[in-house]
This record gives structure tokens, C-alpha cells and sequence, in this order.
């Protein structure tokens, strides 16, 4: 129960697959945006980058789902994110939570997706709204 | 170079929650979750349908600003806000409009960097809002200059 949680609980870490060319193939078509520098090799060097990166709604889309178990006691109404760090191709990404802040309406949660290095590549907050 | 821009809003849009878009997109994030994609999960649950992820109206149309020409190449995404009333239910019309709330350039280590701000919102056949979503878009002076070429 999401309700029980309380300052400093966290959401058990989900770590993702290395990022794969086709986990970004799959977002552009699904999301629509067809960026180059998410598919295409060369479009990411002409833009100066050393290689293909992931979209950082890919990584925002993925951090949501540490909350989906919980879409019956609640839902997400705010959801904030700032992108810190770019996403590459074989990035182990894992999505953490953790309780800040919780009242009877309300929890709040500090997220972020950290890389295999143990940089933020997004940082943000949740704030789920109890029903 | 958008400071015209400001407070201007594109007329409003109608999209559609589709069943078909909301399972790709749900499996796109490695999320397909039965309340998103499982269409008896989603009747037995408390919003009687299916809903979707949090991040989904990235691929609604909210429609043109006039004079907001932005290039499809060489945006960074800097920043993103979701806040909802109430999630998105499968099959439901969403009408969606944006408005550029601001635009700012500043000096950085590589040149000077635009600063837009646009947010994007979304109401229900009823005319009530369901959500709001803020982004936070950097253009590089690169991308900037070669806007102006």
C-alpha cells in the first residue's frame, strides 16, 4: 500500500535492460517524435554528439511505471522532471522513489533514473494524490 | 528571438485517448501494465476503462502558435511538468491547445542559449481541464544562428 509509506520509504528500484537502438525505435514510433539524433547514427555525430542518445521523455515515460501498482489507491498529479544527463546506447538506467513529504491527500516523492556510473539523468518530483 | 511570441496560444485540437496508441506507448516505456493495456482489468477497475501512462500526451497535437517556427533538430529538452486532475481514460476525446508562457536568452560557456517555455493543456468534451503540461525547451546558439541564416 502506497499509503502506508512514510518519510525516507522509497519504491523498490527497478534497474532497466542496457539501452538498446531498438527501445529507442520503438519510443519514436509510440511517441512520435522522430528526432534523428534518437535513431540515426550519423544525424547524433553531425549534432556532436558520440552517438545516439535516448529521448528523456523515454526515461521520464519509464520512471512512471515504479508508481502503476498503485493507480488504485491514487494517481499521479504532478510530475515533475528536470533532464540532467544524457541516456546512451547500453546505459544500465535504474528509476529510484523516495517519500519526502506525505499527508492524508498527498505523498511526495523525490525520483530520479540514475545511469550505471551513478550520475542523475533525471531528477525530479511525484506528488500522488490519495483517493 | 520569440519574445513576440509570448502569450500567444494555438487554436484548440481534438485527440482522441486511442486504445491502439496507449498499448504502443505503454509498451514503448516497458510499462504495459493490464490497467493501461487489458481491457476487463481496465473495466474492473475504479475508473471503469483503461487509462494511460502519465507521459502520454507527448503524442497529442496541440496545434500551431503562429510565428513559432521551431527547428526539428538540435532542441534540448530542459525541463517537464505534468500536473493532472485526473488521469486519462482509453476512448476519450481530449481537446489540446499550447501557449508560450516565456522565452529568455541568456549567456552560456557556448554562446547564448534561448530559454522557451511553452505549456500544453488538455480539457475533457465538457470543457473541464484534465491536465496541464510544462516544458522547458533550449535552443542553442547553433541552432539559433542557423534558424536566422
Amino acid at each position: 500500500m502506497i499509503v502506508e509509506k512514510k518519510t525516507g520509504d522509497t519504491l523498490e528500484t527497478v534497474t532497466l535492460s542496457p539501452v538498446s537502438r531498438l527501445d529507442l525505435i520503438k519510443y519514436a514510433g509510440a511517441s512520435g517524435d522522430y528526432n534523428p539524433i534518437h535513431t540515426i547514427d550519423e544525424e547524433a555525430e553531425k549534432a556532436g554528439l558520440p552517438g545516439i542518445i535516448a529521448h528523456g521523455m523515454w526515461t521520464m515515460g519509464n520512471l512512471a511505471k515504479l508508481f502503476t501498482p498503485y493507480y488504485e489507491e491514487g494517481f499521479i498529479e504532478t510530475y515533475q522532471i528536470r533532464f540532467r544527463g544524457m541516456v546512451f546506447l547500453d546505459d544500465v538506467i535504474s528509476l529510484n522513489a523516495e517519500v519526502s513529504e506525505q499527508s492524508k491527500e498527498k505523498i511526495t516523492f523525490e525520483v530520479n533514473a540514475k545511469n550505471q556510473k551513478d550520475e542523475d539523468v533525471l531528477k525530479g518530483k511525484v506528488i500522488f494524490r490519495v483517493y | 528571438m520569440f519574445e513576440d511570441a509570448i502569450g500567444k496560444k494555438s487554436n484548440k485540437v481534438r485527440n482522441t485517448v486511442e486504445r491502439g496508441a496507449v498499448r504502443k506507448f505503454a509498451d514503448s516505456i516497458g510499462d504495459a501494465h493490464p490497467l493501461f493495456v487489458d481491457e476487463a482489468a481496465g473495466k474492473a477497475s475504479r475508473y471503469g476503462q483503461n487509462i494511460a501512462p502519465p507521459t502520454f500526451p507527448r503524442v497529442f497535437d496541440y496545434g500551431d502558435v503562429d510565428g513559432l517556427d521551431l527547428p526539428n533538430k538540435g532542441l534540448i529538452h530542459g525541463e517537464q511538468i505534468y500536473h493532472y486532475e485526473r488521469p486519462l481514460l482509453v476512448g476519450e476525446d481530449i481537446h489540446c491547445w499550447t501557449e508560450v508562457n516565456n522565452y529568455k536568452e541568456k549567456a552560456g560557456k557556448s554562446g547564448t542559449m534561448g530559454i522557451l517555455t511553452l505549456e500544453g493543456k488538455g480539457e475533457d468534451d465538457d470543457g473541464t481541464l484534465v491536465f496541464r503540461a510544462e516544458q522547458v525547451v533550449i535552443i542553442t546558439e547553433a541552432v539559433r544562428k542557423g534558424m536566422e541564416a
